[in-house]
């Protein structure tokens, strides 16, 4: 597993307070995970601070999965 | 006529975070005062406040009990605070499995009187220093004063009303006394009422000690600093945490074989009219709301046995609120029982009122008044009225009287009896 990966699930066990297993790389934020709309305005906002990367609100609205926001950082990061 | 009763009770307090261990705290006369540990406080003019002890404490508070992760990352703490409080009037009161009718007839109004001021205060900071675009999605209804009753009522779904004080240090009273009438008028048979508050933060600390409200004389001895009645005190020690009783319409109690702990008999409110923090110089808000309540109940004087008084530990307050209490009483001042329980556990401000109405409850079903502590040189005005100086008192408790009075001029009193 990529490092960005590992700190991309360790951010949405933090703030969803999801079990770590429960956070696989096909699982959906709001479907699998008991996010909302906002939980997932608050994730965006963490990858943005721990990545240092811009995601712009367009963007942020097609990640819905763990590894649409791996996919993204991955291929965004500075 | 619709009778409203007290049927459940849940506390968080410095002293403790359930009922039991918070009165038996408070009957042995400990405090609940300290050093502040929430922020290094050694810049403030105080330094000290009574906190809610975290998990690893011998009374401490463990907030994963009943209040979800997710939500205590998105909220304030009053707001957990009150949830909680919450959770244990409703599994003392024998209601965590409403059906659906039973639902749609039980509401909150669970207030306070400041809100979510920690969170604005670190938010504000995101705001100056990263930007707008890293502020909270969830700063807003994680800083709301209604959002314990919303918090509470979503997760135990509860469909009457949703109400939500805001009265500053009369709001556990308040709450209690607006949510007994939407009961009596038919709206609930059940409401979760009280209140609560957590603003031990830099900014909480500096805006009540600027106010000159707050005890700076005792920063090296925080048991001694909350000292109600006494010649030394100079303000209030700063509390937090929450009261949250179930009320419930007396024969709806009755029909489901509850515990029922006493019966709300009086409420009265008050405008001092007169200034937004000094309290009115011949206590007359303070007189007005205790005789409606006393009418309210049908009640004279001589019926009251114990008054947990407002009370804070500041100069000018302790003093006019006796004074009222003296006229209002007369002869019976000799008769009744009068101590603040903010000497153990500081002042609550929102959640004061809740607090110390359970306080009045527990009195009435356990026949005995709590302490005011450190009451070593009682003010000359004290002289003839029993304050309950330093330990617990043993004797016949009838009916009791709970005062809170808040910023604004706004006073609430409540009449409680046990139920026949």
């Amino acid at each position: 597993m990529s490092d960005t990966a590992d700190r991309v699930k360790k951010i949405v066990v933090e703030h969803l307070g999801v079990e770590a297993d429960k956070v696989t790389e096909d699982a959906s934020f709001i479907d699998d995970l008991g996010a909302d709309s906002l939980d997932i305005v608050e994730l965006v906002m963490a990858f943005e601070e721990e990545f240092g990367v811009e995601i712009p609100d367009d963007a942020a609205e097609k990640i819905s999965t763990v590894s649409d926001a791996i996919k993204y950082i991955e291929e965004n990061k500075g | 006529m619709r009778r409203v009763v007290v049927t459940g009770l849940g506390l968080v307090t410095p002293l403790g975070a359930d009922v039991e261990t918070v009165w038996a705290n408070i009957l042995a006369g400990k405090s609940g005062a300290g050093p502040i540990t929430k922020f290094d406080a050694s810049d403030q003019k105080c330094r000290i406040a009574c906190e809610v002890k975290p998990a690893d404490h011998e009374y401490g508070f463990d907030p994963n009990k009943r209040v979800d992760h997710k939500v205590q990352r998105q909220v304030d703490p009053f707001i957990i605070y009150g949830i909680d409080a919450a959770g244990q009037a409703i599994e003392d009161a024998g209601l965590t499995d409403m059906d659906e009718s039973t639902r749609l007839m039980a509401g909150c109004s669970i207030g306070s009187g400041i809100g979510g001021l920690p969170g604005i205060e670190s938010e504000s900071l995101v705001l100056a220093n990263k930007g707008p675009a890293r502020v909270s999605p969830h700063f807003v209804h994680g800083r709301l004063i209604n959002l314990i009753s919303g918090q509470v009522s979503i997760k135990y779904g509860l469909m009457g009303p949703n109400h939500a004080v805001v009265t500053a240090c009369s709001t556990g009273a308040h709450s209690i006394g607006d949510a007994a009438r939407m009961i009596k008028d038919g709206d609930a048979d059940i409401m979760l009422a009280g209140g609560a508050e957590g603003t031990v933060c830099p900014i909480g600390i500096a805006g009540f000690a600027q106010a000159r409200a707050l005890s700076t004389n005792f920063n090296d001895e925080p048991e001694k600093a909350s000292r109600p009645y006494d010649q030394a005190r100079d303000g209030f020690v700063m509390g937090e945490g929450a009261g949250v009783v179930v009320l419930e319409e007396y024969e709806h109690a009755k029909a489901r074989g509850a515990k029922i702990y006493a019966e709300v008999i009086g409420y009265g409110l008050s405008g001092d009219a007169y200034h937004v923090t000094a309290p009115h110089p011949e206590g007359s808000g303070a007189y007005r709301s205790m005789a409606m309540a006393l009418k309210k109940a049908g009640l004279t004087p001589d019926d009251i046995d114990y008054i947990n008084a407002h009370g804070t530990s500041t100069p000018l307050g302790d003093e006019l609120e006796l004074g009222a209490v003296r006229r209002l009483f007369g002869d019976a001042i000799g008769k009744v029982s009068m101590s603040s329980t903010k000497s153990a556990i500081g002042h609550l401000l929102g959640g004061a009122g809740a607090v110390e109405s359970i306080f009045c409850i527990l009195a009435l079903r356990d026949q005995i008044v709590p302490p005011t502590l450190n009451l070593d040189n009682p003010s000359e005005s004290c002289l003839g009225v029993d304050l309950v100086p330093h330990t617990a008192k043993k004797r016949e408790v009838r009916a009791v009287l709970n005062n809170s009075f808040g910023f604004g001029g706004t006073n609430a009193s409540l009449i409680m009896r046990k139920a026949d």
